[in-house]
């Protein structure tokens, strides 16, 4: 590997990270919380990202893979701007959330799990948002919307 | 032994157990993927369901996993019932969702435990209609071929690789039905005990690269008993043998050495058996330096002149080579005039170890014993490289903290997950003194690096704390603390270092331990698979191989028997040429082209460990015999069949009367004391079984009768093994055998899962006995210091220590291609503080004594004014160990440098 | 009617904080048992209260608490987790009481913790919930500004630090053993038990995990008392619950009702009813992984074994009505895509038999069934689907909703196939 290809983690990163390392008994357990600072500046973790990652906590880059991999909310692709979360657990989808995808993915042009040509927007499921009164629901960022329509989706991203 | 009920019936077994391993242990056939006896259970793939029953009463039962489910007495279990069986099919069932159906083209098809258990189970018509999950591959290197679409997700390889052998690049990746074991990204695997993945993994997902490449099916290989060669720690293998080429290698279940795994030098390193470099015939040296090849019988006519009884003869033996062939080179030409053939400062230190060994009132180390150690110290030697499978076993004795722990809690030792988030990190302590960095520093509480000598002076601080004394550091007396702390403290050390102080040290740290713990216990690291053997048939007459150059020089050697040693791997160019220029009449016996063959007159081309027999002394002062598992072709010859021919050709009386192998070795053990046990490490060649001996083949074997019909339609009788007690042949039992056990197999388990069958109980020794018998086990107070440390050069500051490498410092192993292909480049490294004093950079080389350039690599394990070298490299053979020398900085490196690397090996061939 | 666990919240009302927290009673519990209760007494008083873990499994909280070895002699740290990783399929309770309250958790915690002598708490909180994780950091901050955090807790000499510990997804991080693996920065496997984490959990140290909800009660109940908080219900079982509806009912919700509130006085009354124009065809009483209740069950009380007994779990209290327009197969097929998606992919019959499930689910919603479907479908309900065939309870779990609708809407599973096609048309 050589050494100048590898991304090296900001100021920020490592202060985040090191603080997160203060409450650990080993350096590897401070892994997922490392991803996702990592993934807080950066909006995913790429492989650059991913070793530099594993050398501040001493483990392989392999291990961290695994890890990282397991978790859907760590991203080991680019994803958008915006990452959009749709809720398509079973209150929504009896309040019709499949259809709010069709109506993202035609607005949007992307299918779930796609990135805009632009790179505003990457649309993915998630699980019950915990908003089930109000559903459908789903999160832009970290903005929660709910009672979702067709109709309001349109104007949410088109407002944005 | 407590009662459980099984489907109606009671049987005993035994508390401690789960219930996976008591109905294997009966011999009941419960299908499991995730359990291994050596890796204990985690319950993830649900196939060894059997019903549980609260009570009498119950009827109805609940399912649980058996390999999680401890026996207790009067516990009733249905396994045949239709509740578990239909349960265990619809397991098969979904792990047969996504398993593509390549068995016609799947390297493991036919040894596939998940085929067997497919069987077992009887899943037979699949209901899934969906797509099935497709997977890429990963390149994993030269050894390892890996097939992802065939994994079954049952966590062993992963298990295996990362928890029990300590490896970080291989990891499961992603959730739900798209686990993937693999690397993070192509490469190859860096973990020394990565070849196990082949026998480890249920399916045909991680498979022997180098089978398949010239594949064969495993009910068509023949296979024998055999010891590996790559080191001295004797695990027991068994190589397999198609059409005569030596196919691949694979564990021998031994419970007290190498249990299921082998090291990759081990398991890949064998291929120099089918080496285009091996002799063929006997050949004679033309005057022009050429050679012709000449008949069995015209080569013994000739020896025949070279050995008169008044020719004055002189043999160099071998630390590779079996105790038989050695000690007919010693009837041959007499002990006095017999090198054991070690490099100069071996030939003091191996001995010497013997001699630590056979005085130490500790118990030597099996590698059983190793796995049991709750303190372990390792003074000077790189075991990961120089006796791998000793690493692998340290590895599981830091363990031993965790099984306390589990203990207090009463967690049953196989409970594999429960004990490990127990114990987290908490580790038994693991110290080591050594040169430089090692594979084992990720388990070790204090590395400290020095050179040899500082190591001996620690070690003897540690005595002094030991015996109550203070330790001048903090390090030394935190370690006699936790030795003394021990149950079973363990001392590991060796001629690795090439320090005989060093050896000394641990010797005596043992000695001041066993005081006050006889649980004490030593493992003492020697070089190559007889580098013991070849020290017990040694004795103070036996000359070193300088001396033998010093007599030749007195021309008091008219011709020289080297028997399977190169010797330019052991002396200096300036003893070779004494030797060659001084003794015109040299026989030398060898299976491969070196560089001494060439020097011979006379050629007598060996069989290797393949296609011979013979008996290795291991380090642990274990002997054990290995047999052919392929039958000797073209003109070669075991080597001490060779050497009685020899003995005959001289008119030699002696050796009239050793007929058969087996002859050859009671002689041998009549001889020495110390080896009197060794006809009792594998039975006579007469032994028969049921009246039949032992078969190499098993009973599916196929396609013998048209093996050769290209050749000739009718079928050759099957070649007679007047040698061993195994037959070429199909027929004949293969139970209960113990160390002779050729393969494993048995109806409705084809996969290597068969070995359960074979043990006394799951996981147990084998029935019949584990391989091999302890020599060393008796003290004997011969007292005596190291012999005189042979004069090192002093002609720098710069102090020279070596640097093993698993793949590249051994003889043998380089010369199977895929090692070489992993040996790489020989280094010298030397820390960035003495590397910038020398003006040197990552990319520059350096030169020693005015010889060749070799390459720098800096390595900041390294301490100060040391210069570690790749051991057992020809560009590195001139240097010696513990020798202080000048250096320079090569001049003009970069650009000589793709030279240097092309040119080869330099032997000549016959 | 007393509504303890949401006296701080009303629609509209802000999140309470320190001040408005303190000003309405608050933390007297916790000065009360830092001046006057042993850890035995606080154990003591939970066990004697009755409350039952809101979490799903309904574990005697008491109970659990009560294989912590206590003895002084074992050095190292012992944990305490709060649950707060709500990815439940149609619950809606615990983003609630952390939002709006978060020192009413902060104090139940602190309590818990002192009653099994931990050391450090953590609240394991799913990504998602920004604005919870925020406002407990927040909360936490000024608990350590107010001495009720950190060393010597108003003065007693016990020491507790409290922690935020973001989740990075998966649901099935909210399996307690899962929860710990993940909380060790590792993949977020179940762990098989024994050991419980009582004994050996978090870094292999004694460890309680208790869900967000069960632990806000512990503050009441050291403040009020055993009796006071038994008096709560109007069942069996003891204190008041977060009961929630979601699906096509007019007014959608989490109201906290006494334990043992009839299912009708919930769905009829705080919910409202069925939206116009549709039927009550079914519901799940506590979430996705509950077995479908139908009519003639709307007069049972919501007490644990009563919701046992009719062949369906407490779960979580919140209920997700199926509809006549609503597909079951489609519903079902929603939750087991769900399930199959979130198995940790750690044992067979989960991490295959779900998507197998499903495919024959899709099959059938889809109109490419065959007669066998149903067949297999019960056959794998019999090999997924019970407690012990899998490594953890997600799978037995995924299969609750399924193998209750084949009993309630087995014709509609047979009508798709006859028909070759959804009944239902589109879904929604
Ligand atoms: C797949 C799965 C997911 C779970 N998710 C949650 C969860 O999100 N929140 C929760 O409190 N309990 C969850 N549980 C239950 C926990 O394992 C555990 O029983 C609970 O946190 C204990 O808390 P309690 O005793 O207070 O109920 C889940 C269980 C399973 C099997
Ligand atoms: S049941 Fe599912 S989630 Fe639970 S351990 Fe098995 S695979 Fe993982
Ligand atoms: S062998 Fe028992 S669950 Fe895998």
């Amino acid at each position: 590997m050589n050494p100048e290809l590898i991304n090296t983690l900001s100021e920020q990163e490592l202060t985040a990270i090191d603080a997160e390392l203060a409450h650990v008994p080993c350096k590897s357990a401070a892994a997922i919380d490392a991803l996702k600072i990592v993934q807080e500046y950066r909006g995913w973790v790429s492989d650059d990202s991913l070793h530099a990652i594993a050398r501040h906590l001493e483990m392989s880059a392999d291990e961290l893979e695994g890890i990282a991999t397991f978790y859907n909310l760590v991203f080991r692709r680019p994803v958008g701007e915006q990452v959009i979360l749709l809720c398509n657990s079973v209150s929504c989808w009896i309040k019709g959330c499949d259809k709010l995808q069709r109506t993202i993915s035609r607005q949007l042009g992307i299918e779930m799990g796609e990135t805009t040509t632009d790179k505003r927007y990457t649309l993915l499921p998630v699980s019950c948002l915990g908003d089930c009164d109000h559903a459908p629901a789903m999160m832009i960022g970290k903005t929660l919307h709910h009672d979702l329509t067709p109709e309001s989706i349109v104007r949410l991203l088109a407002g944005d | 032994m407590v009662i459980i009920n099984i489907d109606g019936q009671d049987y005993q077994a035994r508390e401690g157990q789960n219930i996976l391993q008591a109905c294997l242990s009966l011999g009941l056939n419960l299908p499991y993927f995730c359990w291994h006896p050596a890796m204990g259970s985690i319950g993830a793939c649900r196939q060894c369901a059997v019903v549980q029953f609260q009570n009498a009463e119950d009827e109805r039962g609940r399912i649980v996993m058996a390999c999680m489910t401890p026996v207790t007495d009067g516990a009733r279990f249905s396994l045949g019932g239709d509740k578990a069986s239909t349960f265990r099919r619809n397991i098969v069932e979904s792990l047969m969702l996504n398993h593509p159906h390549d068995c016609p083209v799947c390297a493991e098809g036919g040894e596939c435990h998940l085929q067997d258990m497919t069987v077992m189970v009887g899943h037979r018509d699949r209901r899934y209609r969906g797509r099935k999950n497709t997977h890429r591959n990963q390149y994993l290197g030269p050894l390892i071929h890996h097939e992802m679409n065939r994994c079954i997700t049952c966590y062993r390889c992963t298990r295996y690789y990362r928890d029990y052998a300590g490896g970080h690049d291989l990891a499961a990746m992603a959730a739900h039905d798209h686990i993937y074991f693999g690397r993070h990204t192509d490469g190859v695997l860096e973990n020394e005990f990565a070849g196990n993945l082949v026998e480890v993994c249920p399916t045909g997902v991680f498979t022997d690269k180098t089978l398949v490449q010239h594949y064969t099916r495993k009910w068509d290989l023949q296979s024998a008993p055999s010891v590996c060669v790559g080191c001295a720690v004797g695990c027991n293998t068994m190589p397999g043998e198609r059409y005569g080429k030596l196919k691949r290698i694979h564990n021998r279940f031994n419970a007290e050495v190498n249990g299921y795994f082998l090291c990759d030098r081990g398991r890949f390193g064998a291929g120099f058996v089918n080496s285009p470099q091996r002799l063929d015939y006997a050949a004679a040296r033309n005057a022009d330096g050429s050679y012709d090849a000449i008949q069995p019988d015209a080569a013994l006519k000739l020896a025949a002149e070279l050995l008169q009884p008044d020719n004055k003869l002189a043999g160099i033996g071998s630390p590779r080579a079996s105790l038989e062939s050695n000690f007919l080179l010693q009837q041959l030409v007499g002990a006095g005039n017999c090198s054991p053939g070690f490099s100069a400062l071996d030939h003091a230190l191996i001995p010497y170890t013997l001699q630590l060994l056979q005085q130490s009132p500790a118990r030597i180390a099996s590698l059983q014993d190793i796995e049991s150690a709750d303190a372990v110290l390792v003074l000077g030697e790189d075991v990961t490289n120089t006796a791998p499978r000793i690493a692998l076993a340290l590895r599981q004795a830091v363990r031993s903290r965790a099984f306390e722990l589990a203990a207090e809690l009463k967690l049953e030792p196989w409970q594999d997950a429960a004990v490990r988030n127990l114990a987290q990190n908490q580790r038994s302590p693991l110290d080591s003194y050594l040169s430089a960095e090692s594979k084992l520093d990720d388990i070790a509480r204090h590395c400290i690096r020095c050179n040899p000598e500082q190591i001996a002076d620690h070690a003897n601080a540690i005595v002094s704390a030991l015996n109550g004394g203070t330790a001048d550091s903090d390090s030394a007396s935190d370690i006699a603390r936790s030795l003394l702390a021990a149950r079973r403290p363990l001392i590991v050390s060796g001629s690795g270092a090439q320090s005989a102080a060093v050896l000394e040290a641990a010797a005596a740290i043992v000695n001041a331990l066993h005081r006050v713990n006889p649980a004490t216990m030593i493992s003492l690291s020697v070089p190559e698979c007889n580098s013991l053997g070849a020290a017990l048939l040694s004795s103070d007459v036996s000359p070193s191989i300088a001396a033998l150059a010093e007599r030749a020089v007195k021309g008091d050697i008219d011709t020289l028997v080297i028997l399977e040693n190169d010797l330019t791997r052991r002396c200096s160019p300036q003893t070779l040429a004494l030797l060659y220029d001084n003794i015109s009449n040299i026989i030398a016996l060898d299976a491969l082209d070196t560089a001494t063959v060439s020097e011979a007159a006379l050629v007598l081309p060996c069989a290797t460990f393949a296609d011979s027999e013979g008996t290795l002394v291991s380090s642990e002062g274990r002997a054990q015999r290995y047999f052919p598992v392929i039958s000797t072709t073209l003109d070669r010859q075991p080597g001490w069949y060779w050497l009685l021919q020899l003995g005959r050709a001289a008119r030699r009386d002696d050796f009239a009367e050793l007929l058969h192998f087996d002859a050859v070795s009671a002689a041998c053990a009549a001889h020495y004391g110390q080896l009197a046990a060794i006809s009792a490490a594998a039975p006579l060649h007469d032994f028969v079984s049921h009246g039949l001996k032992v078969p190499r083949q098993p009973h599916r074997y196929s396609g013998r009768t048209a093996m050769r019909a290209n050749v000739s339609v009718q079928e050759p009788r099957q070649t007679q093994d007047g040698e061993s007690p195994l037959a070429y042949s199909m027929e004949g039992l293969n139970r209960d055998q113990g160390g002779l056990l050729p393969f494993v197999w048995s109806p409705g388990w084809n996969s290597n899962q068969a070995v359960h069958k074979f043990q006394s109980e799951a996981g147990g020794p084998l029935r019949g006995g584990s391989a091999g018998v302890r020599l060393l086990d008796e003290t004997t107070d011969s007292s005596g210091s190291p012999a005189a440390k042979p004069g090192l050069p002093e002609t720098g500051q710069w102090l020279l220590v070596p640097r093993y490498r698993i793949f590249g410092s051994d003889e043998l192993s380089v010369r199977s291609e895929v090692i070489a292909e992993l040996a790489g480049e020989p280094l010298l490294e030397l820390n960035a503080a003495d590397a910038a004093s020398l003006g040197l950079g990552q990319d520059d080389a350096l030169c020693i004594e005015g010889a060749a350039a070799i390459a720098v690599r800096i390595n900041d394990s390294l301490p100060g004014g040391c210069i570690g070298f790749s051991a057992g490299y020809e560009a590195t053979r001139s240097l010696v160990a513990g020798s202080r020398v000048a250096v320079s900085k090569a001049v003009d490196w970069a650009s000589s440098r793709s030279q240097i690397i092309s040119s080869d090996g330099g032997s000549r061939h016959v | 009617m007393e509504t303890p666990l949401t006296r701080n919240i009303a629609p509209g009302k802000p999140p309470t904080d320190m001040g408005a927290y303190e000003q309405n009673g608050g933390y007297q519990g916790l000065r009360r048992a830092m001046a006057e209760l042993s850890p035995g007494d606080c154990l003591q008083l939970v066990q004697d209260s009755n409350l039952r873990g809101r979490g799903g499994a309904g574990f005697p909280t008491g109970m659990k608490w009560s294989f912590v070895p206590m003895e002084k002699a074992t050095p190292g740290h012992k944990y305490l987790i709060c649950n707060a990783d709500e990815m439940e399929p149609g619950t809606f309770k615990d983003r609630l009481l952390m939002e709006r309250d978060p020192h009413q958790l902060i104090e139940g915690m602190i309590l818990a913790a002192y009653t099994i002598q931990a050391d450090i708490a953590y609240v394991f909180i799913r990504a998602e919930y920004h604005t919870a994780a925020a406002r407990l950091r927040q909360a936490i901050a000024d608990c350590y500004a107010k001495g009720y955090l950190g060393e010597n807790i108003l003065g007693s000499g016990y020491r507790l630090d409290m922690l935020v510990h973001s989740s990075a997804g998966r649901y099935i991080c909210g399996e307690e053993t899962a929860l710990i693996s993940a909380l060790e920065g590792k993949r977020a496997n179940p762990r098989a038990k024994p050991p419980f984490p009582q004994v050996s959990g978090l870094w292999g140290r004694p460890t309680i995990v208790n869900n967000v909800e069960t632990l806000c009660n512990i503050t009441h109940i050291i403040e009020r008392g055993a009796d006071w908080f038994k008096s709560l219900g109007v069942g069996e079982d003891a204190g008041t619950k977060l009961f929630g509806v979601s699906g096509r009912v007019k007014n959608p919700g989490c109201w906290e009702l006494p334990m043992g509130t009839p299912i009708r006085d919930i769905i009829e009354g705080c919910a409202g009813g069925m939206e116009d124009g549709y039927q009550l065809r079914g519901f799940l009483p506590g979430g996705g992984s509950t077995d479908f209740l139908v009519a003639q069950h709307l007069d049972l009380a919501m007490d644990y074994n009563v919701i046992g007994k009719a062949g369906s779990r407490m779960g979580t209290g919140t209920m997700i009505i199926l509809d006549d327009r609503t597909c079951p197969v489609g519903m079902v097929k929603n939750l087991m895509d769900f399930f199959a998606r979130e198995s940790c992919g750690f044992c067979t019959p989960c991490r295959d038999g779900l998507p197998w499930t499903s495919q024959i689910l899709d099959d059938i919603e889809n109109g490419r069934g065959c007669s066998e479907d149903l067949a297999s479908l019960e056959n794998n309900i019999g090999f997924i689907g019970a407690m012990g065939n899998t490594h953890c309870a997600l799978a037995p779990g995924a299969m609750e909703p399924l193998q209750s609708a084949l009993k309630y809407f087995r014709e509609d599973f047979e009508r798709h196939l006859s028909a070759d096609r959804c009944p239902y048309g589109e879904a929604n």
